[in-house]
């Protein structure tokens, strides 16, 4: 289809409705179908600061409705985007190009749980923290937790491969999801792996998993569930100088141990989250670490002892070791709650992700505070350390002539500075719109053709969630827009 | 020559066309019958133990890279026989596989020779990384139909300090409920085995809350490998003891004769063409083998 047959498709009728509208119209239920301005409007955006458009949104309830959409798509040639809960944050479900909406958030039952085998059959609209709720009578947990659990849904962690605080010893979601059953981007539905561990042929799971909607939609997932631990023990270690607490970290990997959780959090994030919940935090300091090591009890008291001795040689100040579930509690929901602490300082934040090898942890966190105090910016950082996964946060108030241009200036400098020192561009958040044009700093033309082979194979009409990811116009023809808010 | 000159060497070898195979040391079914045989580098470029991550050449024997982590007290979650590249390649994990997770999660960054001939990138050294699509595990079990892997960054683990094989009567399942994250649970029909790691009191208690026997060995495997879904390992009741041994939990059944062709829906077949008339057009690389076939 021409471009101009796409844009006749938008256009429309009048009785109000565009025929793509109108076809869709007749494959759903009419109310599943959704074209008022406001309601679009709604769906242009997701966490980023990044807008798209989008033609229509449609909710899907099944299997069947999101392969009808996708025939649709193909018949009309126009783009389509799953979109989970929107809590994205680097413009995944951006729609673009005018692309057609597809939300999962009425696909949200959790379709069988083998409590024995420990899997789970679910939609991709289930939200990750309602299926560890529904579940915890059976002794088990879904281990990937992104902070943004609350909210966002398990086809979104699918797609972008999401990470949280418990990832370092059990991996992030690609380790705990066995099959997905998608429609393909040509509206064929199929299932990438299987409940059986070593499925024939090629990875197709793990190739699905993080493609960030680009390879089809997701209708059903087949989880992996773990055992909830026995023993656990959370413990808050406090620094005067981040460079000992960064240390730290490197100290305790190097020494055998690999805690469920070691998180970070600096002064100003200590100060921002002990106003906003008091927990009695170490906000005189410049650091503290969140380590939690689980198990059963020899374990866990072993681990406790020698990650205080190890603290101990890099200048701890207190060690605190939450007495109780209640405790424990408070802790965790300091680390969890930084983003809505934040909200305190300024209006407006802007979140970076990148990776940097551990023992780099002190070097790039100096640099990250030069960055930021050169472009007279407040930055905070509240991140996963045990895996070098930095977590940048510039708070800022949009209404300061000039501010949001610092703002990308210095997360620009931030990616590249981690990159520099050995480092990824994403640990958790994913590409998409945000830092596709990035992607050179790490691969080179032939690296990211492989990658756009790989694409091609999966959707060779570039219909899935176009224009993400991949820098130049990936072999589909497709010459990139520039979506409101950019900053590459 | 370092490893990077010696990818370069790899990949004249491999060249842009013409069909040729690829062998490590043979002991996982080895290269494609009459057809040019070129190897991957070896070598260990470098260990992190604070990373916990080692770089080698493809071709490194499983054995040198797990001495070599030893001494760091680390190890990688491969089965420790034949290449790094050749098991990469096969993709089959290790009876550790329910506690340690498989294969096709330790590799971080990979280089392979295309069909092209030219040095492809895939992943990032860190343990932790979304940037791009996954290519790493696109080429783990891929056998060579993809690409010739060069060099790979791999995560590695602690080494258990304390490691014990128990045995036992009791039902398997009742076992995989009540232990906590055993690293293996293997069962014949009569006899359970349980391998545990970890602290040696934590060793004991559940030893004996569970009433396991202290054994040297696990016992041994018959050649071939079936994978089927865990939950239908309970039909292998019905099915006379001793010719089996099934990994409970993982899926994997160990048995004398080989598993039936896997029976691959169209849809999946049309993917692994496409995917394959991409990466290889004009299927030079490991010529005539097909994923799909192989078991
Ligand atoms: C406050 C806050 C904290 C966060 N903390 C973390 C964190 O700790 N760790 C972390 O990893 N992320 C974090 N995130 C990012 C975000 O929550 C995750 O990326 C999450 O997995 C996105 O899920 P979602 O349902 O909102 O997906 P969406 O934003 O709706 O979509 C994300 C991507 O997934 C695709 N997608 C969605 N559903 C499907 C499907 N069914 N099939 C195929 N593709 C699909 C979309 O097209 C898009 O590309 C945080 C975000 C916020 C706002």
């Amino acid at each position: 289809m021409t471009v101009d047959a796409v844009a006749r498709s938008h256009v429309a009728a009048p009785h109000g409705t565009t025929p793509l509208v109108a076809r869709l119209r007749s494959v759903l239920r009419p109310d599943q179908v959704r074209d008022g301005v406001s309601e679009v409007n709604l769906y242009r955006h997701d966490a980023s600061n990044l807008v798209g458009h989008a033609s229509v949104v449609c909710f899907a309830e099944s299997t069947d409705d999101v392969r009808a959409i996708v025939l649709v798509a193909n018949e009309f040639g126009v783009p389509f985007v799953a979109r989970g809960s929107g809590t994205g944050l680097a413009g995944g479900a951006v729609p673009m190009g005018g692309a057609i909406v597809v939300s999962t958030a009425k696909m949200n039952r959790i379709l069988s749980v083998d409590p024995v085998n420990r899997v789970a059959w679910v939609e991709p609209g289930v939200l990750n923290l309602d299926l560890s709720k529904q579940i915890a009578h059976l002794g088990v947990h879904f281990a990937p937790d992104p902070s943004s659990q609350q909210t966002c849904s398990i086809g979104g962690n699918v797609a972008n491969n999401s990470g949280g605080p418990h990832c370092l010893a059990d991996g992030v979601t690609s380790a705990h999801i066995h099959a997905v059953e998608a429609v393909l981007p040509d509206g064929s539905v199929t299932v990438l792996g299987g409940e059986e561990p070593e499925p024939a042929g090629y990875d197709l799971r793990g190739v699905f998993v993080g493609s960030e909607g680009m390879f089809g939609v997701a209708t059903k997932v087949c989880v992996k569930l773990m055992a909830n631990p026995p023993g656990v023990a959370t413990m808050l270690l406090d620094f005067a100088d981040v460079a000992d607490g960064a240390q730290l970290v490197s100290d305790i990997i190097a020494d055998g141990i690999v805690p469920a959780a070691v998180e970070m959090m600096d002064q100003l994030c200590l100060r921002a989250v002990e106003a906003f919940i008091h927990a009695g935090l170490p906000v005189e300091q410049a650091a503290a670490l969140l380590i939690e090591v689980v198990g059963l009890p020899a374990a866990v008291a072993a681990q406790v002892e020698r990650i205080g001795e190890l603290a101990g040689r890099r200048n701890v100040g207190g060690v605190r070791v939450a007495a109780d579930d209640a405790e424990r509690a408070l802790l965790w929901k300091g680390r969890k709650s930084a983003f809505g602490a934040i909200a305190r300082i300024k209006p407006n934040y802007y979140l970076h992700d990148t990776v940097v090898p551990r023992h780099k942890l002190p070097e790039v966190l100096e640099q990250v505070y030069e960055i930021a105090a050169r472009h007279e910016l407040l930055v905070l950082n509240v991140f996963h350390a045990g895996d070098g996964n930095l977590h940048p946060l510039l708070v800022y108030d949009a209404r300061e002539p000039g501010v949001v241009e610092r703002v990308h200036a210095a997360g620009d400098e931030i990616v590249r500075v981690s990159v520099a020192a050995g480092g990824v561009l994403s640990g958790e958040h994913g590409i998409g719109l945000e830092k596709r044009d990035l992607m050179p700093l790490m691969f080179s033309e032939i690296d990211l053709a492989a990658q756009a082979d790989l694409r091609r194979a999966f959707d060779p009409r570039c219909l899935s969630n176009p224009d993400k990811v991949l820098p130049s116009p990936a072999g589909c023809g497709d010459i990139h827009s520039i979506p409101e808010g950019a900053w590459v | 020559m370092s490893l990077d000159d010696a990818i370069g060497a790899f990949a004249a070898q491999v060249g842009p066309n013409g069909p040729v195979t690829i062998t490590g040391l043979g002991t996982r079914g080895g290269p494609v019958v009459g057809v040019r045989t070129v190897r991957a580098p070896s070598g260990i470029e470098w260990i992190q133990p604070a990373e916990m991550t080692i770089r080698c050449g493809a071709g490194t024997p499983v054995a040198d890279v797990d001495a070599a982590l030893a001494e760091h007290g680390q190890c990688v979650v491969i089965a420790d026989f034949g290449t790094i590249g050749g098991a990469l390649a096969v993709g089959h994990s290790d009876v550790r596989r329910l506690s340690w997770g498989p294969v096709r999660d330790t590799v971080l960054q990979l280089r392979y020779v295309s069909a092209a001939g030219e040095v492809v990138k895939a992943g990032g050294p860190t343990v932790k990384n979304v940037s791009g699509f996954d290519l790493c595990r696109l080429m783990v079990g891929s056998r060579g139909t993809l690409g010739f892997l060069a060099d790979v960054i791999l995560r590695t683990r602690p080494r258990p300090t304390h490691e014990q094989w128990y045995s036992s009567r009791r039902d398997p399942w009742a076992l995989l409920g009540e232990l906590y994250r055993p690293t293996s649970v293997l069962w014949d029909g009569t006899t359970s085995w349980v391998l545990l790691d970890g602290h040696p009191d934590d060793l004991r208690g559940q030893a004996a809350g569970s009433e396991l026997v202290a054994v040297d060995t696990p016992p041994d495997l018959p050649p071939h490998r079936w994978s089927v879904a865990p939950s239908t390992l309970t039909e292998l009741r019905d099915e006379p003891a001793g010719t089996f041994v099934a990994e409970i939990g993982v899926g994997i059944v160990h048995r004398s004769r080989p598993a039936p062709p896997a029976e691959p829906d169209p849809e999946t077949v049309e993917l692994h063409r496409r995917i394959r008339d991409e990466f290889d057009p004009a299927g030079r690389l490991n010529p005539g083998l097909d994923v799909l076939a192989v078991t």
